[in-house]
């Protein structure tokens, strides 16, 4: 039997009722009070995220960008210092390794934050693809912990003790003292709020914890789980690597296309993705509402007029919308929003309506892509 | 509305309330816990008949689906009309307002298979009460 892992809050998790699943093999809370009201909470307050469990990996070197820039499909030039980007990795199929998100630190110092469950493989994928390169590439996961900040007061919450944070835009990253400890912020996040991460030694996590908990208790601040972080991310639109793009389903067909840049030079898979862009997708992750009630789940089928055309990748009940919501790989990529199709769930077919992503987004970041 | 001491029930966290050759379902204050924030039911539809530990209605969270089994053998005369627009009653009311459908038993004699109050709570001490939901 393997051991579950734990994260450096799990005593914490304990103490606020996390109900504790095994989530890839880490023992993480599912839940506290419960999904609705976490979800709630992120969307009106501000809420916290244990996601101590993903990956960190360092890149130094003189040819550190080199090196990002061959193993990305995303231009990292784009960033300089105190920029983050967000990227996928690809394999020499067109299909995809992981998702993550570089933060630069300097022309030779780039820091990067990967999936939980891909992180052993990444890491021996990226060690791989260094040789030749004068680069150095270091599995600091271990020795970090990991808090999200989210909703529309984590600014405010944040700004108690970090208003340099505020002060950065969203995809800004820096450096900095976190109550006595050198740390990573980045204004990002998986929940389509406003918010930051917050990157610490793992021993000093449950203090800032603590403390950010006591700060943000006017505010409403509350420990938020994998449940809601699930219902905000996708109501955000935002792909769940394993669910909806893997190794055989590539950012274009993922709709994901603007973290393709083939003007930027070569990298791994580009004929593949060339092709691809050329000739256009067969299928495409396409965004779907619920017309009727229930609830889709991952694997649910989808028919167009009778005809079979897909399975659901993430779908779950959006308590923003207050209705069934689902992204799925149908075989119909000329489907526009407003066309209709059929889930079919527990026998009965449930008629949906195809819709543009993201499902929902909060006003603030819609302002930030503005 | 029934008192649990007054109901039986089943090894998969279903009550029972027989009244008048009326059957009452649903699901126990243990089971709507352990399913979290309930956001649908699907009732089985009146006039249909079910057996006795049938799959016949589904209970469904923000993360899973549940199915519900029929305590007793019988026809679906009734289902809770309100869920279809609060399911949340079954977590707030599960032994009252949140019940899910009404049977017209078929043997009325099957009900002595299934446990009493005090052997339910008994049942909720061991392993295999918390193997099912």
């Amino acid at each position: 039997m393997v051991s579950l892992r734990r994260t450096p809050l799990y005593d914490i998790h304990k103490k606020y009722g996390g109900r504790i699943v095994d989530f890839h093999g880490w023992e993480l809370p599912v839940q506290y009070e419960g999904i609705l009201k976490e979800h709630q909470t992120v969307r009106t307050a501000v809420g916290l995220f244990d996601v101590s469990h993903m990956g960190q990996i360092w890149v130094r070197g003189p040819q550190a960008l080199d090196f990002l820039q061959k193993t990305n499909t995303n231009d990292i030039s784009r960033i300089g210092p105190g920029r983050a980007i967000y990227s996928h990795l690809p394999n020499d199929q067109g299909g995809v390794v992981d998702d993550l998100i570089i933060s630069c630190f300097g022309k030779e110092s780039y820091f990067l934050v990967v999936n939980a469950a891909t992180l052993e493989n990444d890491f021996a994928w990226l060690q791989k693809q260094a040789q030749g390169f004068q680069v150095q590439l270091e599995n600091k996961s271990d020795y970090y912990g990991m808090i999200a900040v989210q909703g529309p007061k984590a600014l405010e919450l944040i700004n108690a003790d970090f208003p340099r944070v505020v002060g950065l835009p969203r995809f800004g990253a820096m450096e900095l003292d976190v109550l006595g400890q050198p740390g990573i912020v980045t204004r990002t996040g998986y929940t389509g709020e406003e918010g930051c991460e917050l990157i610490v030694p793992a021993e000093h996590t449950p203090k800032v914890w603590e403390h950010l908990m006591s700060r943000g208790a006017a505010l409403g601040v509350k420990p938020c789980g994998l449940g809601c972080r699930d219902t905000l991310r996708l109501e955000a639109g935002y792909l769940l690597y394993g669910s909806d793009i893997d190794m055989e389903h590539s950012s274009y067909e993922a709709g994901y296309g603007w973290v393709v840049k083939l003007d930027k030079g070569d990298f791994i898979g580009k004929a593949h993705f060339a092709k691809q862009k050329a000739e256009g997708v067969k299928r495409r992750l396409i965004g779907l509402k619920l017309m009727d009630r229930g609830v889709p789940r991952p694997g649910h089928r989808v028919s167009v007029d009778g005809k079979s055309a897909g399975i659901l990748s993430s779908a779950t009940f959006s308590p923003t919308l207050n209705a069934g919501i689902a992204m799925g790989y149908l075989d119909r990529p000329d489907l526009k929003p407003g066309a209709r199709v059929a889930i079919e769930m527990h026998g009965r077919q449930v008629p949906a309506e195809v819709v543009r992503m993201p499902f929902y987004l909060s006003k603030e970041l819609k302002n930030a892509k503005a | 509305m029934p008192k649990p001491e007054n109901c039986l029930f089943t090894k998969t966290h279903e009550w029972v309330f027989l009244e008048g050759g009326t059957a009452t379902v649903g699901v126990t204050d243990h089971a709507q816990r352990e399913i979290t924030d309930i956001v649908f039911v699907e009732p089985p539809k009146p006039g249909r008949e079910v057996k006795a530990g049938e799959a016949c209605c589904v209970v469904e969270s923000v993360k899973a689906a549940f199915d519900i089994y029929a305590p007793i053998a019988g026809e679906v005369t009734a289902a809770n009309e309100a869920l279809a627009k609060d399911a949340a009653v079954v977590n707030r009311s599960p032994q009252d307002e949140g019940w899910l459908f009404k049977l017209k038993p078929a043997n009325p004699g099957e009900v002595n298979k299934l446990m009493d109050w005090d052997s339910y709570q008994a049942f909720l001490q061991t392993a295999e009460a918390h193997a099912g939901h």
